[in-house]
């Protein structure tokens, strides 16, 4: 057919036979499919994760409950108790609740989701598949626990203020919170893989998110307190972990237009198409060179 | 050679990894600090060169056998061509998704073995009814019995390598790579293996194989390729790499 394969390169051999570069990297759109092709996997690796978490504790899957009541029942102590941040606060339970429960959320998906690739680096240099997947069934694992911490949160409400209509905005917001973790886990994910410091750092940059985000005690009102100006409150609240929060406080607590941040649904909107399609495009950037470690 | 269709292609092809080698030299805070300041990489981290710039043509119905030392990049080529190490320079061509059949290949220890079937396959990119219709043939090529409903951790690595031998060979492969499987396993399961490796060989274009034992590679393979610390040695039909490499490693 031709002449001996010496006197062509073997690129132009690959091309003239139709053959592509073995770790290429696909296109967004074709990888995005792609990665829908494989949601049964990410529910299956998510389940079997939950299970073999809490496999070998005598206990067992009761610590998802557990887990977050006893959390809460240390900052209660803490905060609630010790230091008195209630001042004013109506419902002071549900509130410091829905506050742990979803910045743990947010928290648990970055810390967990940045060793997401490092911890099976072994199975991405073995199979081929899209490697967001391993992220991503992290982030069900946290969706799955949050759900169980949100039964607790409803029975608390329940019996405190009363179940309400309003509570049907949990939803829309649960939704959007997901879509927010979705990107900033594949954000940390690909950051954690290559820097592996990031996982010894992490602890100490969410903690001190926890307490900028409004958590144990109302930010404006302790702004009020300090005599703080009012845009300082207005640059709080641009935080997305405070929008999520305050979100979940409007439908679930009574008592809260006078603790509410300014355009908690609109940052709170903003920020999770903006994080959702900035993760999965910064996490595919590096799509090709995860296997290298 | 004329007429013949290539399949993969490597040219040039250099992969370097990096690893962590343990605590190596004085861990204290005060040297790695300065290392900081020094701008230096961590000494506990290595980098591997592990092929060295190497280049092959392989054609549709060849069966290559990869053979050298411990060590000596196989493994790591063969990742490479399946496309799971990406390489510092140089490229693989291939025509279409090559599969790689490893024995290596991780699985989640805490959890059971239908478990590990189930996820297996559809990592592969199997679709939950292909898995139920081809779970009990796995099974069965496995032969663990009913130690599938125990935890991996609980097997001894014989069971382990031929459960993962049974979940990556149920696949139909173009261009299979074939990782020490053979290996692996009792003789009664050997032989089963080699007659799967066969009748994949038959469905798919082109067969990298590594192995240590020379029989299985004079057996299965018409050409083979010889690499020495990473650097390809030798390339050829498999009679002749086959005699060079027992020439030198008697000589050595």
């Amino acid at each position: 057919m031709s002449g001996p394969t010496g006197t062509t390169s073997p690129a132009e051999l690959a091309e003239r036979y139709g053959l592509s570069k073995s770790s290429i990297r696909p296109p967004l759109s074709s990888y995005l499919r792609e990665l829908w092709s494989r949601r049964q996997f990410v529910l299956s690796y998510a389940t079997a994760r939950t299970y073999a978490m809490y496999a070998g504790a005598r206990l067992g899957s009761i610590w998802q409950v557990l887990t977050p009541l006893l959390n809460a029942g240390v900052y209660y102590l803490a905060f609630g108790v010790l230091l008195g941040t209630k001042n004013g606060i109506d419902n002071y339970v549900a509130f410091l609740l829905s506050g742990i429960f979803v910045f743990t959320f947010t928290q648990r998906c970055m810390t967990e989701g940045s060793r997401s690739l490092a911890l099976n680096l072994s199975l991405i240099r073995t199979l081929h598949f899209p490697r967001a997947t391993l992220p991503l069934a992290y982030v069900l694992n946290e969706l799955n626990q949050m759900l169980v911490s949100l039964a607790i949160l409803f029975v608390v409400v329940g019996f405190t203020d009363g179940p309400a209509w309003r509570w049907f905005l949990i939803a829309p917001a649960m939704v959007l919170q997901m879509m927010f973790n979705i990107g900033i886990t594949l954000v940390f994910a690909r950051i954690g893989t290559f820097v592996s410091d990031v996982t010894q750092l992490l602890p100490f940059v969410t903690r001190t998110w926890l307490y900028a985000s409004g958590i144990f005690f109302s930010l404006p009102a302790k702004l009020e307190q300090l005599n703080a100006p009012s845009w300082v409150v207005q640059v709080l609240a641009f935080n997305p972990i405070s929008a999520y929060i305050d979100i979940v406080r409007r439908s679930l607590l009574q008592e809260h237009k006078q603790n509410e941040l300014p355009h908690a649904w609109t940052i709170a909107i903003v920020w999770s198409f903006v994080m959702l399609a900035a993760g999965f495009w910064y996490f595919w950037r590096a799509e090709d060179r995860y296997g290298r470690g | 050679m004329a007429g013949a269709e290539p399949t993969v292609i490597a040219d040039k092809l250099d992969i370097i990894y990096k690893v962590i080698a343990g605590q190596g030299g004085k861990g204290t805070a005060a040297t790695a600090f300065r290392r900081i300041l020094k701008r230096q990489d961590r000494p506990t981290i290595r980098e591997v060169h592990a092929v060295k710039s190497v280049s092959f043509t392989a054609n549709k119905g060849d069966a290559i056998g990869v053979i050298g030392r411990n060590g000596s990049g196989k493994s790591t080529l063969l990742r490479a061509i399946a496309g799971l190490l990406p390489p510092a320079s140089g490229a693989v061509y291939t025509s279409g998704q090559p599969s790689l059949l490893g024995v290596n290949a991780a699985m989640m220890n805490d959890l059971t073995g239908d478990r590990n079937v189930v996820l297996g396959c559809l990592a592969m990119g199997m679709s939950p009814a292909e898995v139920q219709r081809r779970y009990d043939e796995i099974v069965e090529f496995s032969g663990i019995g009913d130690f599938i409903d125990l935890p991996m951790s609980t097997y001894s690595s014989g069971m382990a390598a031929r459960l993962k031998f049974a979940i990556a060979s149920a696949k139909t492969h173009d261009i299979l790579l074939v990782d020490e499987a053979l290996a692996t396993g009792d003789a009664e399961f050997r032989v089963r293996s080699e007659r799967r490796i066969k009748e994949l060989r038959d469905q798919a274009g082109t067969v990298f194989l590594v192995s240590h034992s020379l029989d299985v590679v004079h057996e299965t393979c018409n050409r083979a390729i010889w690499l020495d610390a990473g650097v390809l040695k030798l390339d050829g039909p498999v009679e002749e790499v086959v005699a060079a490499y027992v020439h030198s490693t008697r000589a050595g």
